[in-house]
């Protein structure tokens, strides 16, 4: 089920994406001064945080199909925080931006780029509560057996929001350096 | 020999036997898939009713020349409602209804694969679609056209609420079909009967599997689409709006990348049922399944590649016009070899009349004509000349009427003994059917001509050109027949439902597995079923001396 909803979710991001790099790159309006604004090297911090979530989550993973409760719970701990790291990051960008007066109504750049990386982030906070439910699950003991598809089903999701990032962030943060060099 | 069928989460539903003393209330709280189903289907008919009720308002205002029956902001509201009811809460909660009902019942399951996903699925349209006819009582419904384009959709052009209701209440409601769609999928991978193999499903059943993964890859782009709209209209953004670097074409593409694969979701139910009432009807096995399945699948990804079609008036260039003017030809292919395939079907066969069975002869012949209309209108000339015409809307009418909503008819006609365990009246069957079929041809078929002398469609009145006047009258005529006649079928179905011929577990002679359980059966379907050997597993049972299996035909 949860792969169907990964195929469907693809068309998503890619109609976001598609808009995205249409307007940004290919439009009339130029947004190099907005993309001059975007701080690369903060943000791939972020973005490793953000794949380590996804390490830490197959951690997780691994740990409860060799019964490790105790390990599981450790794991999806710091898989929760990584990806909270990520929101925060993400939010610290946000404000930085408004800031220098990039809006989402200010011009075809923040609309673009809110409305993609906002949707993403909020499939993060989504991914987020998800792995909450798990760890609540995991400390009202419902993992003791090992029949549960639970955890890998969840992982799927995270793992393909991690995925979208990667897009997004090569879209977003990477082309622009490639284009103006 | 029987199977036990799986009872999968049983123990998980809420009651195991349907408690028909809660009465309403059983019915919202209800998980089981023919529940829903018929839930889903009391939502199409209504808004089928609310929808052909906006068409004879259109129908009456367009009956003489420069009349004032309506003013030309009730006409935008009422043929942009009368657009997205007819597609987006007629004939999607239909093929969801069907889907629900049968698809469990003819692979042989319990229950679709997720039963809470399902309610849910269907409260969000239902959700969906009141939301969106909520915008009439909150200042005036969305008014651009079903199809919505920028900039008439932004704020500084529609100013009312309308098409934010339109944008929330298509987003809920395709959140219910991508979520029914994943359903379908994950219920017909895995809870086929024993010995089911995925090519021995019936043709319905394939049909809502391909056309499942349809939905959830179109749907996401008009979604998205719709979060934009709501983004620029609410935010302020710019997404459409051309000048701050936007692109109103962006929203073309979309929706067109969503809208015409939708076509193809609306009709490819249809071709299964009528792939199941052509066999059944006729005593013979369907002629060639694999390359009716095989196409449906050819149609499903041909479609994606055809959007354009929908926009050679907007001067994307010679070279993009061409390309996609020859994707839309090939469409004609698969479904071509469909219609041969069930003319072949007929071919030789000892053909019962019944009613689904006349409906299906009327599709495919409308369905043939609309198809050449198709053919025509892909030649990029011809479509410039006749586009925003009245011989689009008679094009399009042919198919989604013509061709979806009669298969419709017809599955409504054919397993009505199954839901309710009594016959659909055939007299008034017949009197529903003639009417229909009549008034539907006196409509549209001159509409063609309407278009083809330059009257243009959304318009809300017409000046007293030669012929206009007559023709438009005729078209008007035309559609109170379809009035009548669902007042006739609504009428059947109450009648018939208390008071029908009662009909065994099989009253049409069939061959598929849903035949096999009770009629209107109880939350649990099956307790055993024979194990599948073959596409038609009913005929082996009803001729153990020559089942299928033995034979080639398998």
């Amino acid at each position: 089920m949860i792969k169907m909803l990964v195929f469907t979710e693809v068309f998503f991001f890619l109609s976001l994406i598609m808009a995205y790099v249409y307007m940004v790159y290919y439009g009339d309006t130029r947004s190099t001064k907005e993309l001059q604004a975007l701080h690369i090297s903060t943000t791939s911090l972020f973005t490793l945080v953000l794949l380590g979530s996804s390490l830490t989550f197959y951690i997780a993973e691994r740990n409860y199909l060799k019964g490790n409760i105790k390990q599981l719970k450790t794991w999806l701990i710091i898989t929760i925080i990584l990806g909270a790291i990520f929101l925060v990051g993400q939010g610290n960008e946000y404000y930085r931006l408004i800031n220098e007066q990039i809006t989402l109504g200010a011009s075809i750049f923040g609309t673009n780029f809110f409305t993609l990386t906002g949707f993403h982030g909020f499939h993060v906070f989504v991914g987020l509560i998800l792995i909450s439910i798990l760890l609540t699950m995991a400390f009202l003991g419902d993992f003791k057996d090992k029949n549960s598809t639970v955890i890998q089903t969840i992982g799927i999701y995270w793992h393909f929001v991690d995925a979208v990032w990667i897009v997004v962030f090569t879209i977003v943060y990477v082309l622009p350096l490639t284009l103006n060099a | 020999m029987d199977e036990t069928i799986p009872a999968p989460f049983q123990n998980m539903l809420p009651a195991k036997v349907l408690n028909r003393d809660q009465k309403l209330l059983q019915w919202i709280s209800s998980v089981d898939h023919k529940q829903i189903g018929i839930m889903y289907l009391l939502l199409s008919l209504l808004f089928l009713v609310i929808g052909g009720g906006e068409a004879l308002l259109m129908r009456t205002q367009l009956a003489i020349p420069n009349n004032h029956f309506l003013s030309p902001e009730a006409y935008n509201q009422i043929f942009t409602m009368h657009g997205t009811t007819m597609v987006f809460l007629v004939a999607m909660p239909a093929i969801f209804g069907f889907g629900n009902y049968m698809v469990p019942l003819m692979i042989g399951a319990n229950d679709m694969a997720f039963p809470r996903l399902n309610a849910f699925s269907f409260w969000i349209t239902f959700f969906g679609g009141g939301l969106l006819y909520f915008s009439f009582l909150a200042g005036g419904g969305p008014d651009a056209g079903w199809f919505n384009y920028a900039p008439l959709n932004e704020y500084n052009y529609s100013s009312r609420q309308g098409i934010d209701y339109f944008a929330i209440g298509l987003l809920l409601s395709g959140i219910g079909s991508v979520g029914g769609s994943i359903n379908f999928i994950v219920t017909i991978l895995n809870f086929r009967a024993k010995g089911m193999r995925l090519n021995q499903v019936p043709l319905f059943v394939w049909m809502i599997f391909v056309n499942s993964f349809l939905i959830l890859a179109a749907f996401p782009c008009l979604n998205a689409a719709l979060a934009m709209i709501e983004m620029d209209r609410q935010f302020h953004a710019h997404f459409f709006n051309s000048a701050s670097g936007g692109s109103a074409l962006l929203w073309q593409h979309l929706f067109w990348l969503f809208g015409h694969p939708e076509v193809y979701i609306a009709m490819l139910p249809s071709f299964g049922i009528f792939s199941e009432v052509f066999q059944t009807f006729s005593r013979k096995p369907i002629f060639s399944y694999a390359i009716i399945a095989s196409s449906s699948v050819a149609i499903a990804l041909l479609s994606f590649g055809v959007w354009v079609h929908h926009m050679f008036a907007v001067g994307l260039g010679n070279t993009v016009n061409s390309f996609f003017a020859a994707s839309s030809m090939l469409i004609a292919i698969p479904t071509g070899i469909k219609v041969f395939s069930w003319v072949a079907t007929m071919y030789g066969g000892s053909i019962r009349f019944s009613i689904p069975m006349m409906f299906a002869i009327a599709f495919l012949i409308q369905f043939t004509f609309g198809g050449l209309t198709g053919v025509a209108f892909a030649i990029v000339p011809i479509d410039w000349q006749l586009t925003d015409t009245y011989f689009v809307v008679a094009h399009f009418h042919y198919m989604f009427v013509g061709g979806a909503v009669f298969g419709l008819f017809a599955g409504l006609f054919y397993w009505f003994p199954k839901m309710t365990g009594r016959m659909l009246d055939e007299k008034l069957g017949k009197w529903f059917f003639w009417l229909f079929t009549i008034g539907f041809n006196t409509t549209f078929l001159i509409q063609h001509v309407l278009g083809l002398v330059g009257m243009p469609r959304r318009v809300f009145t017409y000046p007293d050109l030669p012929g206009y006047g007559t023709m438009n009258f005729i078209s008007t005529i035309g559609a109170f027949m379809m009035g009548i006649a669902a007042i006739v079928l609504v009428i059947a179905i109450m009648k018939s439902r208390k008071n029908g011929v009662v009909a065994g577990k099989d009253p049409w002679d069939a061959v598929t597995l849903e035949w096999y359980c009770d009629p209107s059966p109880d939350r649990k379907n099956f307790d055993k079923i024979p194990l599948v050997k073959s596409r038609r597993p009913l005929w082996d049972l009803k001729h153990p001396e020559n089942p299928d299996w033995k034979s080639k035909i398998n």
